[in-house]
């Protein structure tokens, strides 16, 4: 920030200038990776939550694997698909979708498992049956929960996505890479703000759209 | 099948047992660092968290904490103290060290700061004062909560130590590093064994360490919390959110 600003400096402004192209591709290719991962995330998540919620015997298998996906080091997840699938996209989506799984199926069977017991005896009494009850009453109440893991995951996995770019897949990651290979600050820099403002600005929007989906809670609080 | 061979006899060459680049060398300069910036953490967060909890002062600033800790790649923070110390030891430790230190500062926090206000009034009609309460209530109904927190930040630790390789320091992550280096598929899969297997191994261990602190005198729910830290990385997850934990406290009330 003192003097000249320059190829020394935390940020030199022309070389951001310069490269505005590479740098929208990388925000956009980190946006896919992530959007990739969340989503099929819960189209897995969804029906193991439900599964694990209607029988609780499939709580500890359920958890229990998902949990041990979760602990494991991205760069060693990543790794232990590069013999099988390459240095490839999919090799990517595949650790990023693990990393989901515990997240997102932990939250959505909270959120059924939170529907208070009144409100499933009235569901009842109006003859629901337990598809019915489950589709217009319990996974409807549960929104708030399921977003609040929808949340959780997207801004871990766009912090994961950073390291991506060790097996060739782009995002920011890659200027993460590029700046340490050069010893050159700026591409560090820039990778590293616009990866936690992806994530904060994910993290609000979902937040705002958890707001527009449950508007009776909204109704509550004023 | 030729791949598995090659992969079983990769750990048996005894060259990957000796020497600088051997296992046992990795395994410990890893398990070091990783050691040594949790004890670092706990040193630094866990006095803060503790007393916060106890005034009941300062929740949004840890949460926001945590939060922010969240949201900045581990991988990102590992470069930039690259940057800022050079090639060594140094840049991992501080990078590990400052990814320790949010969650055991949170679960400190809402451990001690959520311990039931009727347990509170009832020590302090018994005369405690302010520290006695503390320490005769508040930590030893907080501790398995506060383990929680050690546990997510060690498993968290450990996993980061792995990317000390990326930028020249040593650990098991060298394998992997390495491996990618020298397009050899058979020694990247072996690292990543290895890696996993301690991580896995410190999440079992810290789960177990959680389960001891569990004072006797709330056995009652012993059942629904031995549940949730049998199952690896659960409290890697209910940590992240201290609103989780307070869910999950509720039902375990409920329960008993």
């Amino acid at each position: 920030m003192l003097g000249a600003n320059g190829p020394e400096s935390w940020i030199w402004w022309s070389w951001v200038g310069d490269h505005l192209g590479d740098i929208g591709t990388a925000v956009r290719e980190h946006l896919e990776l992530t959007a990739i991962a969340v989503a099929l995330g819960l189209v897995i998540a969804l029906p193991l939550a439900i599964v694990v919620h209607r029988w609780r015997a499939w709580t500890t298998p359920v958890f229990a694997v998902t949990g041990i996906v979760y602990t494991i080091p991205s760069l060693a997840l990543f790794a232990f698909f590069v013999p099988v699938t390459g240095l490839s996209r999919t090799t990517a989506e595949i650790a990023l979708v693990g990393y989901t799984l515990l997240i997102l199926i932990r939250n959505t069977a909270t959120g059924l498992a939170g529907v208070s017991p009144d409100v499933r005896e009235a569901a009842q009494g109006m003859g629901f049956g337990p598809v019915a009850q489950l589709l217009r009453v319990e996974l409807p109440l549960a929104v708030p929960a399921v977003i609040a893991g929808i949340r959780i995951a997207t801004v871990t996995t766009i912090g994961l996505v950073t390291v991506t770019a060790l097996i060739g897949q782009g995002g920011l990651g890659d200027f993460i890479l590029d700046g340490l290979n050069r010893d050159f600050k700026t591409p560090l820099v820039v990778g590293t703000v616009l990866s936690v403002a992806l994530a904060v600005t994910a993290d609000l929007l979902l937040l705002l759209l958890q707001h527009a989906l449950t508007p009776w809670s909204r109704r509550r609080t004023a | 099948m030729r791949f598995l061979g090659d992969v079983v006899s990769w750990f048996a060459a005894g060259e990957h047992w000796r020497g600088a680049d051997g296992i046992p060398h990795r395994l410990t300069e890893h398990l070091l660092m990783s050691g040594a910036a949790v004890l670092a953490a706990l040193v630094l967060a866990l006095p803060a968290g503790v007393v916060l909890g106890h005034l009941r002062r300062g929740g949004v600033a840890i949460v926001n904490l945590a939060n922010v800790g969240r949201a900045i790649p581990s991988f990102a923070l590992l470069v930039l103290a690259y940057f800022v110390f050079g090639i060594g030891p140094e840049p991992v430790f501080l990078t590990l060290l400052a990814l320790g230190i949010p969650p055991i500062v949170t679960n400190a926090y809402v451990g001690v700061s959520e311990v039931d206000a009727d347990a509170r009034e009832v020590a302090r009609g018994m005369g405690m004062t302010g520290g006695q309460v503390l320490r005769h209530v508040e930590i030893p109904l907080a501790l398995p909560l506060v383990m929680a927190g050690v546990r997510t930040a060690g498993v968290q630790v450990v996993a980061t130590a792995t990317l000390g390789a990326v930028i020249a320091w040593g650990g098991l992550g060298r394998y992997i590093v390495d491996g990618f280096a020298q397009q050899d598929n058979v020694k990247i899969f072996c690292g990543a064994l290895l890696v996993a297997g301690l991580s896995v191994g410190v999440e079992i261990g810290l789960a177990f360490l959680q389960r001891l602190t569990l004072s006797p005198g709330i056995t009652g729910r012993r059942t629904t919390m031995a549940v949730a830290s049998a199952v690896p990385g659960a409290a890697a997850h209910a940590s992240l959110s201290p609103a989780v934990l307070n869910e999950r406290k509720e039902q375990t009330h409920a329960e008993t």
